[in-house]
């Protein structure tokens, strides 16, 4: 047992070395930039980047967001790029090329047709002039302007290159610009971080489906054995607890997609808390809950029968004035649930994640550079941060059981037989 | 984000999710006081209202959260 313990406890302290090695070489390297900047020839004509504070929020964003390399502790390894601009056509080549730098930054040193890698996440240089092929830069982060675009502050990153800032673009987006995106002068089409998680989670759970369906077949009869009992005890709460209650005598049919949607949402749950595997945050990505969402809700309304679309739009037993108003609130119900399915279960483990990076972020908040400090605020951000995985680990059961069990009862609803 | 306006949307929206989230843990457990023999379906029901309640502020959360951004 206290073997167990032990090697928990240097595991994890293992995990937020990994972390602080990472931005240990932030502080060091904020002396550096400054040095460079006198020396360095290629920095002059565009002026150091400021190093401003430790700033916990926008570290955060940056280690839950989605990226070009994998990071595994120190180590970054290369992802196949797939990206499409309009102007140039498609471009292929491996993360690996941009030559990273090796502590956790993602900042490449070489950019490749007109690409650049930073923070982890590809760039296109707008400008057509830049060279093509492979190219050796300067690329210590973004500088970043601001200007005003239609009477709207926005934010321009450059980077530096041959004593000139050249405007760089962030991936296009479908959100529409709601986040800060929206459709720019490039597609990516990588295999990102997220789609490696996905990948590596969704080969996890056929082996281990295949692997229990296998054992059902040998072992007919007998008393269920190993991973068999864990899975069996998962898939008939979810059988008894969310699809016979709220399905009614259909529930045979929806079981296979109610399954579906818990165990991905589950995996993906719990690989995204393996703290020294990347710590991909795929359920926190709001492009994938909303897929999820935008499915359940086709099968909803799909499977929807007569009776629920009249209780849409013409409720019966209510006095016609009051249909008026009802309506119109329906009908915008049908579209709120999958709104809420999306931002809930994207909400939740965002806020999951971004709480403990803000946890191991404590450290350089308070310590800056001291190691008394330090050290102090290490010991209690590790209890903190124990305390919070412990809390995540339950709401990764919670919001896969809950997306669940929400479809259920809209299925449930939609599919339900007139009794009045 | 730090010290804006939207710090108190925010705010006010978990104030209303927490008003209700407690509500409904509470009511719970008088239920599974009362009716222990109960407590399987009561769970269940909890954790959905819960979720629809905590839809709702989320939505006030995330609209605040986008509103910030000019």
């Amino acid at each position: 047992m206290r073997r167990y313990i032990l090697s928990f406890i240097c595991l994890f302290f293992l995990s937020t070395f990994a972390f602080s090695q990472d931005h240990g070489h932030d502080h060091n390297d904020g002396h550096g930039h400054e040095q460079q900047a006198t020396t360095d020839p290629h920095e002059e004509g565009c002026g150091h980047i400021e190093e401003g504070e430790f700033n916990p929020g926008a570290t955060a964003f940056h280690h839950i967001s989605d990226q070009n390399i994998y990071n595994i502790g120190p180590f970054s390894l290369p992802l196949p790029c797939m990206l499409y601009a309009p102007e140039n056509g498609w471009s292929f080549f491996s993360s690996g090329k941009f030559h990273t730098d090796d502590h956790g930054h993602g900042n490449g040193h070489v950019a490749v047709e007109g690409y650049v890698l930073v923070g982890g996440m590809v760039h296109n240089i707008r400008d057509n002039s830049f060279p093509d092929g492979e190219v050796e830069i300067n690329n210590h982060g973004f500088h970043t302007t601001i200007t005003l675009e239609d009477g709207k502050e926005k934010e321009v990153n450059a980077i530096c290159y041959n004593d000139r800032l050249w405007a760089v673009d962030a991936r296009s987006t479908a959100d529409g610009g709601v986040f800060g995106g929206g459709i720019t002068s490039f597609y990516d089409f990588s295999l990102t971080k997220n789609v490696v998680a996905m990948l590596i989670v969704f080969a996890l759970m056929a082996w281990l489906f295949f692997s229990v369906a296998k054992a059902y077949k040998n072992r007919a009869g007998m008393a269920p054995k190993g991973v068999q009992t864990l899975m069996e005890t998962l898939f008939v709460f979810i059988q008894d607890e969310v699809a016979k209650p709220f399905l009614g005598h259909k529930w045979e049919k929806f079981l296979p997609f109610l399954m579906s949607l818990f165990f991905f949402i589950l995996g993906l749950n719990l690989f995204g808390q393996i703290p020294i595997f990347g710590g991909s945050n795929v359920t926190g990505n709001i492009a994938v809950t909303l897929v999820l969402a935008v499915i359940t809700f086709f099968v909803v309304n799909l499977n929807g029968n007569k009776n629920y679309w009249e209780h849409i739009f013409w409720m019966p037993g209510v006095p016609a004035w009051v249909k008026t108003i009802l309506t119109p609130v329906e009908i915008l119900g049908v579209f709120i649930k999958p709104v809420t399915l999306t931002l809930r279960l994207f909400a939740n483990i965002t806020a999951g994640h971004m709480v403990i990076v803000i946890f191991v972020g404590l450290i350089f908040m308070f310590g800056k550079g001291q190691w008394g400090a330090s050290l102090g605020t290490a010991v209690g951000s590790t209890v903190l941060t124990m305390f919070m995985m412990s809390i995540e680990l339950l709401v990764a059961f919670i919001q896969a059981f809950v997306f669940t069990i929400l479809t259920a009862s809209y299925i449930g609803a939609a599919t339900e037989e007139a009794h009045h | 984000m730090f010290g804006s306006i939207t710090a108190i949307g925010m705010g006010l929206a978990v104030i209303g999710a927490g008003i209700g989230i407690g509500q409904i843990g509470g009511k719970a457990m008088e239920a599974i006081a009362r009716q222990p023999e109960a407590v399987g379906d009561i769970r269940a029901n909890m954790i959905l209202m819960a979720a629809l309640v905590e839809g709702a502020a989320l939505i006030a959360i995330v609209i605040a959260f986008l509103s910030n951004n000019p």
